[in-house]
Formats: C-alpha cells, structure tokens, sequence
C-alpha cells in the first residue's frame, strides 16, 4: 500500500505540473509575451503550494477522506481549466483574475497533498526514507510532466484535451484511494458518486473538446456560426442571426445581410451609372461577389475581373448555398473572371485599361494594407484606367475618421484624378465612405436603375452632402515611405473604440 | 597602428608574403567546412568569404611570368563602386573601347556584392543610399539615369520613385522588452537623457549648417568638399567618445546611440573613431526631395547591388573577373599590369598607359612594384575593420511587442547591429517568408585579432551565435529559420580613426604614382557608396587627361 500511495504522489505531481504547463502555455497564446506569462504563473502556482501545504496543518481529522476530496476537486478544477479559460478569454472584463484564481486553487489543493500523503505514510517508514521518498516521487512527476507536456500533449492532444486528460487521471487516483482505504473513509458512497459523476463529465469533455473550442468561439459572435475557416490570410466565419447573415475576417463585421445591399449599391452604382457604355470592370478585393452582383446588373459590361488575395474567400462565395442566394452567383457568372492574387502586385504587371474600377479593401488597419492606399498605388490605378472611366474606393468612415478618409480623398488628388467624395448610412457600421476618382470631371447620375433598394437620385445627391462634422481637412498625401494614413486611422479609431 | 597582419589566405582582402611572392586571395564561397557538426541546429546555409584555394594555388607557383600580352588605353584594377564608376566615366568621356576591368572576384561588385534565394534578392553588405544632398551631384546624376530621381517638381526638388525609397516602417529598436519606433532610445529616458539628446542633435544640427573661413559646409559628402577651416579640422585629432565627455554629454542612452551610429557607418567604436568623422555622419547629409523628408534613403532588396548591375550593364565587355592583380610597374612609357586568371591559372601581362587603382589602398603596398621595394611611411595609417554579415530566410516575419517589423531593426541589448528586411521594399499585404540581413562589425577587441577570432570560428558556431541573438530579439524564433549564409568579411571598412581624414598619410596616399590613380573609397577615409563612386570618377578624369596628352 505504501508504493502504491508513492505512486498517486508521482501522478499528482505530474497532474499538478500538467495544470501548471497548460496554464501558462495558455496565457502565453492569449496574452503573449511568454516569459512574463510562464514566469508568474509559476510563481502563482509555487506559492499557492506553499499555501495549501500550510492549511494542511489544520485538517487533523479525516485525513485520508480530505485527501480523496481534494484528488477529486483538483480533478475538475485542473480538468476543466482549460475549456474555462478558452470560452472565458473573449467575453470576460477580467481574463486575468480568473486565470490567477484558477491556478491558486489548483496550486492550493496539490499542495495540501503531499503532506497530507506524508502524514498518512508517516509510520510506515523512518522519517529520513518517507521525506526522500515522497520528494523522489514528486520531482519524478515533475520531470514527467514537463516531457511528455511539450512532446507529447501539445501537440497531439492540444490544451483543452490534455487537461480534460490529466483531470480523469486525478479522479482515478481517488478513485484508487478508495479502495485501498475502504475501513477508514468516511461516507465511501458519497465520495464514489461524486467521482463517478466527475469521471463522466471529464470523459465526455475528453471526447467533445472540439466541439468546445468551436462553442468557445461561438461565444464571441453573436449569431450561430454556420462557417468557419483558417486561411493562410485570414480566418472567415459567417455566421447566421435570425434570417440574416454576418462575414466576419479575423473577428471583424464585414457585411450583414440586413443592409449590405446598403453598402454595396452605394459602392457601386453612382459610380458605374457615371460611365458612358462601361465594358470592362475591375474589382480589388470583394471576394465576396457582392459589389460584382451589382455591376451584373449593367447589361453592357462584358467583362469582370476580381482581384482578391484569399482563393479560400472566392471559393466559398461560389460554393456554399446560402451564400450563393446572396451574391446571385455572381462570381460563377461566364462573365467574370476571378484571380486569386495581391493586388498591389497584379496591379504593378496590369496593363489592361479598364472603364471602372472598385476598390474594396479592408481598412487601412496595419502597415501592409495601408499600402494599398498610397499614391503609389494610385498612380497604378491611373494606369489602368480608360480616360472616361471612373474608379471608387471605399475609405473608412468620415465621422469615426475625417482625417483618414480626407487623406484618401487627398492622395488620389495627388496623382492627378479629380475627386468626388460621398457617404451613406449603414445601419450595421454607421456613417460610411467613399470617393470617386476620375480622369475627367465626374458628373452624379441623374438616374439610375429602376429596381434598387438604397440609391436613387435623391439619395445620390444627399450622399454628396458633407455635414461640418464629416467636412474636408488637410492632410499629408500617404506614401509608401510615410505611410500617414495607418497613424491617422489608428489614433482615430482607437479614439471612438475606447 | 600598423597594417592588420596579413593571414593565410582565407580572408577576403588578405595578402600573405612568400619568399618574393605575395598571395592574394581570390574572392568567392566556400561551402560549410563541417557538416557534420550542424546536428544540433540544423539549418541550411553556407558560409561565404575568401576563396583560400586560390591562395594555395597561388602559393604553389614559384614564379609567376606572364604567358599572355595585351594592350589597352586604361587598366582598372578592382570592380567595386569606385571601379565601376571609373569604367562609365571612361566610356561616357571618350566612347571608346580602349579600357579594360580587372576584377578578383568572380563578380564584380565588391562590397556591394549581393545574392538572392528562392524568396528574394539580398546584399552582403551595402545596401541603402540617403538621398544625396548639394555636393553629391554625381550621385543625383547617377539616380537620374536610373530612374531613381523621375523628375524635378516646380520648387525645383527631385522627384523619387516611391518604389525605391524606403517604405515605412523605417526603424525600430527594442529595449527593455519593448520595440519602440526609431533607433534614438526613447523608452525609461529621464530629463536628464532627454536635455542631453536636445544639446547633442542642435549641436549637429547647427554643424550641418555651419560654414568654414573658405564658405565650404564645415562637413560635407564628398569628404573633400568639405570645409578646412581649422575650427572643424580639429575635431579630427580627437576621438567621438572624447567629444561627447568634453561636452559633458554622458548620458548612456545617447553614448550608446552615437557608439552604435560609428559602429553602423565605419565598423569602429567610438572611441577609436574620429570625432569628425563622428560627427559627419549626423551633419554632412543634407539631401531634399519633393516626396520625402530629408533623412529619407533609398533601397532595394539586394541593397546597393541594384545599383551595381545596372552600372556594370553597359561596360560588360570591359570587365574580367577571376583575374587577381599582382604587379603592376613601369616599362618604359607605358605601365604593365600583371595579373593571374584564377579560374584558367594563366598570367595575362597587360600593357598600358594609365591605371585606375580602385582596389582598397593597403594592397597596393604589394603589387604596386615600387611601393612594395619600399613601404611607403604612411602605410600604417590604414587600418580595416572585421564584419560578419548573414542572410537569414526564415517563415513568416519576425514581429514583437510594441512597433511592427521594419525595416532596420536594432536591439539595444545586443552587440549586433540587428538586422535589415531584405524584402521590405515588397508590396505584398503578406509576406510568407522572410529574408533577414544581419549585421555585425566584430568590434570588441583589436581588428587583427577579431580577424583571426572570426577566421575560427565554424559555421556552426556562427549560426549558434547568431541565433541565440536574433533569440533574445524574438523568442522561439529559431523554429521559423529555414537557412543561414555567413559572410565573413576581413577587411569590411577602412578604420576613420583619429588623424587619418585630415592627416598627413591620406593626402600622401591619394597622391598619383606616375600615372597609377587610386580610386578607392579608402582614399575619403569613410566607406560610402558616394566616396566609392566619387573617387573613380575623379580618378577615371585624371587617367583621361593623361591618356589624352599622350
Ligand atoms: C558590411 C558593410 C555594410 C555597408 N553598408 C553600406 C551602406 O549601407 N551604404 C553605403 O553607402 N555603404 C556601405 N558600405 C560601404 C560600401 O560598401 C563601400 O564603401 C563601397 O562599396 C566601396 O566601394 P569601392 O569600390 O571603393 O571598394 P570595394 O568594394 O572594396 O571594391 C574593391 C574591389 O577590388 C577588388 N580587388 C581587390 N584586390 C584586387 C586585386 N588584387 N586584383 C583585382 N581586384 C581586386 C575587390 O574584389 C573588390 O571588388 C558597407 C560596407 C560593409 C562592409
């Protein structure tokens, strides 16, 4: 029995270590900054030890049912910790308390242990073997742990699968202890159901870790996730609310059903309807077929080419169903054609004219997209365009980013295209951008298509309207070797987020 | 100071005496010598440098006597920035074929040579130009006809190609745990740093606009356009570090900075670099532009060496490479140029009536026939400095706390200078690989020593070296590294040390013998591309002139 009880000390000090691991490993992925985050969790954990091993000083009864107790609480608390800390990592205010208490506790019921297991042990050997011995078996553990941890668990099982794992294993250990102290246990009963319960719960979330991580995820959106991929570029979800749907990239609301006709026919028509007899078209971005579902609408145009980076963005807006009813199929139409490319790029080996041109990049959030977005860039769009063509870009919002969206209107001024600023409302984003460029002056349509939900003429003329609130400013012209538009964009939005 | 002792061969600018005979050793790369001991980090690359079988070949000969004769107008012996130069300015002055390019290496280039790989194009060592200010016209001509200035705007400011100046991000530099924008340490400054940082940079800002008695800019590129007024001359008797103390400025932060930027530039730690050249690094760059502030540069992802195949484009039938120059003396009116062909093993005699020597100073000392009978007293005036260079390809790029990847960026904890993004100038919204160049003037101890101690070391122990920085940089990071190339360069920079700009040896030096001219940029006393080229210009002008009289 006294091997048998060094032993359950080697599997709590690897249990206990395993916790410990996942905790940090965790925090680092969440966090970042990996030495600060292992480094505190260690001295949480450590010192929550030292803690539980002086609280075991005041249980002087029961010591073998207090032992089976806390085997069975370490079970669920190390077991579940880290599912708790994935699906409490977006929506919880304070992630870091709950982090540091979940490792306290951990930390305070291992070390209550292993003296309560030296106190059990204490008159079956010399005091001398029973302290080497009981020590031999933690750092064993230990050793244990940290090896199969790095080599094995993370990347086998993943964190969430592990310390569902290594929670079973603690309640098998109580479960153990059980029996080989049938006579002195205190309510058996009580205590196996307890376990039996606990052995189901951490099994089934052993085998359902998936779907935890998906649920995980689901947490942060608000509708049911219908789609979700990681791309080289990005991850896309779509998600499902009532009867609308939601895009998101890497978390951000691209479009909702609910209004990106909104977006889209803003994005689109003034523009296109500006164009005598269009022919060719051009669309950067917009793997989502929705801008090229408007453009089908002109019967005229020939051809469309859709320049978008991420293959696994066009290969879902022309595969899946219920997108498919969105974008009318557009990007399987014969009359597009679509190339999986940086756009920057394609633009640099172009030299295709084209009679409009729409411009539809994510914000200029970071240094590599407000690349596009720089004269340089602009000049290439220049190139492309046929005297009487018109080209539009989306540019951010005009109220949450004056500054940003005049640099845009500014930049294009700087390369020799005439300029027409307009904005809509979007009740899913707010106050929304863009502007036209153009060789020639541009002249707002005094018509448009008769089926459209958003743009008429009046509608057109007000968008031309600029409050003094959203009214034009002076800004630099955003270059490759200053890159303004990044700095203005991040201190205004940083602003209206915080 | 002496010259740095030669050795055997393996480095690349290194001569070793024989009996008369002197070895040169022909430029090129060497596989990794041990294979074996990668098994640790086992990582692709190769390490690059001398080629020390060329010096063995040469060694093995007893005496070396020309098989071959020719005859050409002008020989130039070296194919870095000065030769090329010299080689366009001969070509664009007179149009005619009456020159020839005699270069070590089995490229042409020298410290601006570069390489690519599957994922970019990268240098080995020069790889950016600040734009050019006044004095430096033949820089501004040059970019002009390369399409690096498009045009000059209404005030009469040059206009860049946006794809060739330095894209933002510029720099960044990572201290205590954070990575800051700029290289000038900002974070945990007191007021204390922050009152010195304003006394030192008005200070060189005031010496950018200060003027001499003879109404030259007291510091000026090219070097000898620069003012000789006593006033700013003297700062060349002392040291950087010297300057900084007698100012009172101590601020660590700020002597770090001034001792990294003489590192960067000159390969030499501040208190062996002369405070004039010190401070010409902070005052001579006045360059404007219409679409860029005046601390902007240009690059390209193989650095300098952009500009070295384009240059060479037009002169290609000019240029020999594999040929090593070993004696050059007088024969009657004409000059006789010896070299061997490293890759047949002939020896070709050339015969000419003017030399451009754009090959680094100190080995004229033994090809040169009559200063290698007798050394000339200003010899030990030119001491070189060791670099270590790397190209690291690696998954991904390398991002961190604080301000994103740029493309300098330093860490003010190490001893490295941190690396350069090869593949910066990249339009691409994202990047999958990642070509890093790194850094390293190998400045701790004495030159000839730090030469011999780089020698040493294997590969191996370099990768681990490197690594284990670029580590504390950006931790786990070794897992993205797909491959390493080391470059070892044993002469890398000619040492400004106190007294060599304005002393007495370099004006001696420049000094033509008969109708020898040297060109190297050694001969400014500061390694830039616009002293390289400068110098080959002027040296090509004076050939010219001479070959004419004939
Ligand atoms: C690590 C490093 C980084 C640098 N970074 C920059 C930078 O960013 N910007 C900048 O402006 N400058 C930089 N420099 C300096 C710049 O590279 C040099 O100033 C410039 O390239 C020197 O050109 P050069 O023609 O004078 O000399 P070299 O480049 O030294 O050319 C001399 C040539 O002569 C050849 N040669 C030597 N001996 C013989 C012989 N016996 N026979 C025939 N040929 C021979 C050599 O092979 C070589 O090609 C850097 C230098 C180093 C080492």
């Amino acid at each position: 029995m006294a091997y048998a009880l060094l032993f359950s000390v080697f599997a709590i000090s690897t249990c206990g270590l395993v916790y410990e691991l996942t905790a940090g490993a965790l925090a680092s992925y969440l966090l970042g900054d990996s030495v600060t985050q292992f480094s505190i969790i260690i001295g949480v954990y450590l010192s929550a030890m030292g803690l539980g091993s002086y609280l075991s000083r005041h249980i002087v009864r029961n010591i073998i049912s207090v032992f089976i107790e806390a085997e069975l609480l370490i079970g669920l608390v190390g077991g579940c910790s880290a599912a708790i800390l994935f699906s409490v990592f977006e929506t919880a205010v304070h992630f870091r308390p709950i982090l540091y208490s979940l490792i306290t506790l951990t930390g305070v019921l291992v070390g209550l242990e292993i003296p309560l297991i030296m106190r059990v042990l204490k008159n079956r050997f010399e005091f001398k073997d029973l302290v080497s011995k009981v020590f031999t078996f933690d750092y064993i553990g230990a050793l244990f742990a940290s090896l199969l941890f790095p080599l094995l668990l993370v990347p086998h099982f993943g964190l969430i699968r592990s310390s569902f794992f290594f929670g079973i294993i603690n309640v098998l250990v109580a479960f153990w202890a059980l029996r080989l102290f049938k006579g002195e246990v205190i309510r058996p009963r009580a205590l196996a159901a307890a376990g039996g319960l606990l052995l189901f719960l951490l099994t089934a979330g052993f085998i359902y870790s998936e779907q935890i991580l998906h649920f995980t995820e689901t947490l942060n959106y608000r509708g049911n996730i219908i789609y979700a991929r990681t791309t080289p570029y990005q991850r896309i979800v779509v998600t499902r609310e009532q009867d609308s749907l939601q895009l998101y990239l890497n978390g951000n609301l691209q479009f909702n059903s609910r209004d990106e006709y909104r977006y889209h026919e803003a994005l689109v028509h003034p523009g296109l309807q500006a164009v005598r007899a269009p022919k060719n078209v051009l669309v950067l971005g917009g793997g989502d077929g929705l801008a090229v579902r408007e453009i089908l609408k002109y019967a005229g145009v020939d051809s469309v080419t859709l320049v978008d980076l991420d293959a696994e963005m066009t290969k879902l807006f022309r595969r899946h169903e219920t997108l498919l009813r969105l974008n009318k199929g557009s990007l399987n139409s014969p009359r597009v054609t679509v190339i999986n490319a940086d756009a920057f790029v394609w633009m640099k080996e172009n030299d295709k004219k084209f009679d409009f041109i729409v411009v539809d990049f994510p914000d200029p959030s970071n240094f590599s997209l407000g690349k596009l977005y720089t004269n340089t860039f602009y000049r290439l769009l220049y190139r492309a365009l046929n005297d009487d063509g018109v080209i539009v870009v989306q540019s951010t919002s005009p109220f949450v980013a004056r500054r940003s969206f005049w640099c845009v209107v500014n930049t294009l001024k700087s390369v020799g295209l005439k300029t027409t600023p307009y904005h809509a409302y979007l009740p899913s984003f707010g106050e929304w951008g863009y502007v036209i460029a153009s060789k020639r002056a541009f002249r707002m349509p005094g018509s448009f298509m008769a089926d459209l939900r958003f743009v008429t003429p009046e509608t057109a003329r007000l968008m031309m309207e600029f409050p003094p609130d959203m009214g034009p400013v002076d800004t630099e012209v955003n270059r490759l070797n200053n890159q303004v538009l990044v700095r203005y964009f991040e201190e205004e939005w940083s602003r209206y987020v915080h | 100071m002496s010259i740095d002792s030669p050795h055997p061969g393996i480095s690349r600018r290194s001569f070793l005496i024989k009996g008369s005979l002197f070895i040169a050793s022909a430029g090129g790369i060497i596989s990794c010598a041990n294979p074996l001991a990668e098994k640790k980090m086992e990582m692709a690359g190769r390490i690059a440098g001398g080629n020390w079988k060329a010096g063995h070949l040469l060694t093995e000969q007893t005496r070396l006597s020309p098989l071959e004769t020719e005859r050409t107008g002008i020989v130039i012996v070296g194919g870095g920035v000065a030769g090329l130069s010299a080689a366009r300015e001969i070509m664009k002055k007179n149009q005619q074929d009456d020159f020839l390019l005699l270069e070590l290496e089995s490229n042409t280039g020298g410290n601006a040579a570069s390489g690519s790989n599957a994922v970019s194009p990268y240098p080995w060592a020069a790889h950016y130009i600040p734009i050019p200010g006044r004095e430096a016209v033949f820089v501004r001509e040059l970019f002009e006809e390369l399409g690096v200035i498009e045009g000059y705007n209404g005030k009469g400011l040059p206009v860049y190609n946006e794809f060739h100046l330095c894209a933002d991000p510029q720099e960044r530099l990572l201290i205590h745990g954070h990575w800051q924008e700029g290289l000038v340490p900002q974070l945990g400054m007191s007021d204390r740093d922050k009152r010195q940082y304003d006394e030192f940079f008005g200070a060189m800002e005031r010496f950018k606009k200060a003027r001499g008695n003879d109404g030259r800019r007291a510091f000026a590129i090219p070097v000898d356009h620069s003012s000789r007024d006593p006033r700013f001359l003297r700062y060349d008797a002392v040291s950087m570090s010297r300057y900084l103390a007698d100012n009172g400025w101590d601020s660590e932060y700020l002597r770090w900075y001034v001792n990294y930027c003489c590192r960067d530039d000159y390969g030499c730690r501040m208190e062996e670099t002369s405070a004039w050249a010190g401070i010409h690094y902070f005052a001579a760059r006045d360059g404007v532009a219409a679409n860029a502030d005046s601390h902007a540069v240009v690059t390209w992802p193989e650095g300098i060496g952009w500009i070295v195949k384009r240059m060479e484009k037009d002169i290609q039938p000019h240029i020999r490479c594999n040929a090593c120059v070993f004696n050059i003396q007088k024969l009657g009116d004409e000059l006789a140029v010896d070299y061997h062909d490293v890759r047949r093993g002939t020896t070709v005699r050339i015969r000419s009536k003017a030399v451009i020597y754009a090959a680094p100073r100190f080995t004229a000392f033994r090809t040169i026939s009559s200063l290698r009978k007798r050394l000339p007293s200003y010899a030990g005036s030119f001491g070189y400095g060791p670099w270590m260079t790397a190209n690291i390809t690696m998954q991904g790029t390398p991002e961190g706390k604080g301000a994103p990847l740029s493309w300098d960026n330093v860490s003010y904890h190490s001893d490295s200078l941190g690396y350069v993004v090869a593949n910066h100038q990249d339009v691409s919204v994202r990047r999958k690989k990642t070509v890093l160049t790194y850094y390293y003037p190998l400045t701790s101890g004495e030159p000839a020593a730090e030469r011999q101690r780089a020698l040493q070391r294997t590969r191996q122990e370099w990768v681990e070296l490197i690594v284990h920085d670029l580590s504390r940089m950006h931790p786990a990071m070794e897992r993205s590294i797909e491959a390493v190339d080391v470059w070892l360069w044993g002469h890398a920079m000619i040492r400004p040390i106190p007294g060599l700009i304005w002393g007495a040896a370099r004006q001696e030096a420049m000094k033509p013998i008969g109708k020898i001219f040297f060109a190297h940029s050694d001969m400014s006393g500061l390694s830039i591309f616009e002293e390289a080229q400068y110098r080959g210009i002027m040296a090509a002008r004076q050939a010219l002139k001479t070959t004419a009289a004939v």
